[in-house]
């Protein structure tokens, strides 16, 4: 058995890269994927924490925040299918409709 | 029955909330009736109190009433509370009572006006303010009343705000009022300064005992509350507002620019008298400016045509003689003459009322004369309040002139040349007094024939009131016969109490009478006797040139032309303050204030506000790139700046 | 052997997740993601949480990656394709940014500031029990009102997704 903490920093590691993601990517659907990777490296930091703790609410959580990842994964879709239809991109840099 | 004092503001209170608010609705004859009533109700509360406090000692004629705290701010406090004593009865006597002659009169004079419930509910905001003012047991209570029969006063001479001279008139005053209102405003102000607190007793008493005659601070604070009094009052130089007041309703005139808030002056003076004896230059001050103004004002009613102005002109005039008998610290003689000349003024401008009604509106005298047979009740009570006003032996005006006239030679403050003015004064208040009653009630009517043909006695609700009010100004002086007549002047002898600190501060100082005991009593009939003569001669000249020789005016005014020009023309005050002062702030005001303060400063000043926000937002929007993720980095930065400090700091 | 294994999907999750944010094409981003997540349900499964393992597999893998893969492909990119993956400066600074939050957190990972009171579930017990069981013990008891809540946010979900992704929006709407 490895360390729990060397598995803290592949959860550290996981989200970082999702928020390099988020920040760089252009395309709208790659940021989400990205929103996702930072998701399940919190449910990894859950589950190893869990184990070390001797409790099971950790993996409860990951249960929840599943549940939670699946909806807004439906609507956030959703969302940019009519984000596209009206627009015909997903690229972020060309939705900005909120410059000043 | 002292405890229900409070209900004597109240029952005016009372009248303006239901007219006021309900009064277009309830009918003309309602409207009267309810108004009078309240003041008839007011009226019946004072009488009753007042001889509750007759049952009591005159050393415990004293009653305070809280109702509660109204301003309480570090150790200054100012209550809601009303003051019950023998000045302040009295004054209530005379208010309520003058009043509600008034009220009724106006029942008939006011017939048919339009404005018929807004004239009733003003009319008893007025009563309601005065009330407040006489009642006040703190110097703010009393600002209170004081700026509440101003604003009564300019509401009431612009009534008729139809007429632009008549709203002319009602910011005269107000502004001239305001002037006088600053001064009292700053008494006040030096007053919560150096005693800590606005009640009458507190500040009397800690100034009795703290200071001394003469006291710079006293000096300061006595000039600036007359300043007050010389607005309100109409003295010299802020007199200029009264004359001009005569374009209100004829039963206003009655009310408030005669018989009770141009004597509010006189009465504020009166409650300070602590505070005036402390400071005989102010007194000195007020005696002179209210024999100034009483000898100044009697000149200018000379040669009014104008039957209110001339009345208006003569109150001024009898104002002055009241501040006279306070001046010379013949306070409850000033006192005195406020009553009897709230009677005797009041019934002369109600029987002007009743004679303006007569003849169509018109105030004219040169257009008058003759009325005696056509208007029997109104001559015989116009002649009761001339004879009044003149002084004739047994009339009330006789008894309180000559108690001032007597004070001002004789008393600790008196002085030979105030009492001379005085005396000459009195001459020439009968000269005009009896000018107007032969040009007007003697002699051949010279009016239109349309007018003549109308001139009809007036109804009884006018009549009624002018009996009532002629009856008292015959024996209202009974109550203050001197002892030198065989009386015991009762009413001085009421009022003693009010001002027994300042008889202690005279003679604590050795102020004592110039004349007294036996010299006195040698002196004082032959000067009456005096004063009775110079009166005697100015009716008899008005006799002679206004009903025996009608040519003779005419040939006198011409030889003096010059001095009659100026009097005629009012000595030219009204010219003078209009280009000294108003000119001047008008210019000041249209290039100064308004094209460069308002334009330039306030409104640059706003415009700039509006201009910085905007420049900024130019620049600063530029930050809103409406890129997504610049907002999520700028997120990201915060986190890691925070989870920095939050974890390593 | 368990330790070999976890470092060996802990790589391939980092690279796999490196190769998801870096490539151009959003398919082949998509499928690098499926690698982590199975990567990640490998290490789950691992570390004993057999349940949680197989539903990353069936949710994650499965429906969300798949819902993924059909957008991508209902929208036309191929223009997108063409392009660098983002604005250089926000490369830049996105890569900066990232990696001080990063450094940050593994400090604290480091400083051993990560603790907290033992529960009542040791992995020996957890073992004996069966890691599903003892889930289950706990979703419907302590848990059952977040569990039925959380099926209210699937419904609501459902419903938003099936209006945002209509073809014309109703006038009412």
């Amino acid at each position: 058995m490895i360390p729990a903490t060397n598995l803290l920093i592949l959860g550290a590691i996981l989200f970082s890269i999702g928020v390099i993601g988020v920040l760089i990517r252009r395309n709208a659907i790659v940021i989400f994927m990205s929103i996702e990777l930072m998701l399940n490296s919190v449910n990894l930091t859950f589950i190893v924490l869990a184990r070390q703790l001797h409790s099971l609410d950790g993996q409860i959580f990951v249960f929840f925040i599943m549940t939670v990842a699946a909806a807004e994964v439906a609507v956030g879709l959703a969302l940019i299918i009519s984000a596209y239809r009206l627009r015909a991109t997903i690229n972020v840099d060309e939705i900005n409709l909120l410059n000043g | 029955m002292l405890e229900w004092i409070w209900l004597v503001p109240l029952f005016p209170l009372i009248g303006v909330i239901i007219n006021g608010l309900f009064g277009r609705y309830l009918g003309h004859k309602i409207v009267g009736i309810l108004g009078s009533t309240m003041i008839g109700l007011s009226f019946i509360t004072v009488s009753i109190i007042f001889v509750d406090l007759l049952k009591l000692p005159p050393e415990h004629r004293f009653f305070t009433k809280t109702l509660y705290d109204w301003i309480v701010a570090g150790n200054f406090t100012a209550q809601i509370s009303f003051l019950v004593d023998p000045l302040s009865v009295v004054m209530m006597l005379v208010v309520t009572g003058v009043s509600f002659v008034i009220h009724i009169y106006s029942i008939g004079y006011m017939h048919g006006d339009k404005g018929y419930s807004r004239f009733f509910t003003y009319l008893n905001l007025f009563v309601f303010a005065m009330l407040l003012l006489i009642t006040a047991d703190n110097f703010l209570m009393m600002f209170v009343g004081w700026e509440g029969v101003g604003l009564c006063s300019y509401l009431l001479i612009g009534f008729w705000y139809g007429d632009n001279y008549n709203a002319y008139a009602g910011r005269k005053a107000f502004v001239v009022n305001r002037i006088g209102d600053f001064g009292f405003l700053l008494g006040i102000f030096f007053i919560v300064v150096t005693f800590h607190s606005v009640n009458f007793q507190e500040v009397f008493g800690a100034a009795a005992a703290k200071y001394t005659i003469g006291a710079p601070i006293i000096t300061v604070i006595t000039s600036l509350l007359f300043v007050g009094a010389m607005g309100k009052s109409a003295q010299i130089p802020l007199y200029v507002w009264l004359p001009d007041a005569m374009a209100g309703p004829t039963p206003v005139s009655a009310l408030i620019h005669a018989a009770t808030m141009v004597t509010a002056g006189v009465y504020m003076v009166a409650r300070a008298n602590v505070l005036y004896t402390l400071s005989p230059i102010s007194m000195a001050l007020i005696a002179v400016i209210g024999v100034a103004t009483a000898f100044f004002a009697a000149t200018m009613g000379m040669t009014q045509f104008d039957i209110k102005r001339m009345l208006a002109y003569s109150t001024i005039s009898q104002l002055g003689y009241m501040f006279v008998g306070v001046g010379v610290g013949a306070f409850a003689a000033g006192i005195f003459h406020l009553m009897t000349h709230a009677f005797f003024k009041a019934l002369l401008f109600m029987g002007a009322g009743s004679i303006m009604h007569a003849m169509s509106n018109s105030t004219d005298m040169r257009m008058m004369g003759g009325l005696k047979k056509k208007m029997p009740i109104t001559y015989w009570t116009f002649l009761m309040a001339t004879l009044a006003i003149s002084g004739i032996p047994g009339f009330s005006g006789f008894f309180s002139k000559d108690e001032i006239l007597w004070q001002s030679l004789a008393g600790a403050y008196g002085n030979f040349w105030i009492w001379l003015v005085g005396v000459i004064t009195a001459g020439l208040t009968a000269f005009y007094m009896f000018r107007a009653v032969y040009m007007t009630f003697h002699g051949e009517l010279r009016a239109k024939k349309e007018i003549a043909e109308h001139v009809h006695e007036a109804p009884s609700t006018m009549t009624v009131p002018l009996l009532i009010l002629g009856v008292l100004a015959v024996i209202g002086g009974y109550i203050g016969i001197p002892k030198i007549l065989g009386g015991s002047n009762p009413f001085e002898h009421f009022l003693d109490p009010v001002f027994e600190k300042s008889l202690e501060i005279r003679h604590a100082a050795g102020l004592v009478p110039h004349i007294s005991g036996e010299s006195a009593r040698v002196l004082e009939l032959p000067l009456m006797g005096l004063t009775f003569v110079i009166v005697l001669v100015g009716i008899g000249f008005a006799y002679l040139m206004y009903l025996k020789r009608p040519e003779l005016p005419g040939i006198w005014t011409k030889k003096i032309n010059y001095v009659y020009q100026l009097v005629f023309n009012k000595y030219y005050v009204d010219e003078i303050y209009e280009t000294l002062i108003v000119n001047p702030m008008a210019a000041i005001s249209e290039s100064f204030l308004w094209k460069f303060v308002d334009v330039k400063i306030i409104d640059g000043f706003i415009n700039g506000t509006g201009n910085v926000v905007r420049g900024t937002g130019r620049v600063v929007r530029k930050w809103q790139t409406g890129f997504v993720q610049n907002y999520a980095l700028s997120f990201v930065i915060g986190v890691v700046i925070l989870v920095f400090y939050i974890v390593f700091m | 052997m368990v330790t070999v294994l976890l470092y060996l999907f802990g790589i391939l999750a980092i690279l796999s997740a490196l190769g998801m944010v870096f490539h151009r094409n959003p398919v082949y981003s998509a499928l690098f993601l499926v690698v982590t997540f199975f990567s990640l349900a490998s290490i789950y499964a691992l570390l004993g949480a057999q349940f949680l393992s197989i539903i990353q597999v069936m949710v994650y893998a499965g429906a969300i990656m798949v819902l993924f893969v059909f957008v991508i492909m209902l929208l036309n990119l191929r223009k997108e394709v063409r392009l660098p993956i983002g604005k250089p400066a926000q490369v830049i600074f996105g890569v900066i940014f990232g990696l001080l939050l990063f450094v940050e957190g593994l400090l604290i990972i480091k400083s051993g500031s990560i603790s907290g009171t033992l529960g009542r579930y040791p992995q020996a017990k957890v073992n004996v029990i069966g890691n599903v069981e003892a889930l289950g013990n706990l979703l419907f008891t302590k848990y059952l009102f977040p569990f039925e809540l959380a099926s209210i946010i699937l419904l609501v979900g459902m419903i938003g997704a099936i209006i945002l992704g209509r073809k014309k929006m109703p006038k009412e709407l």
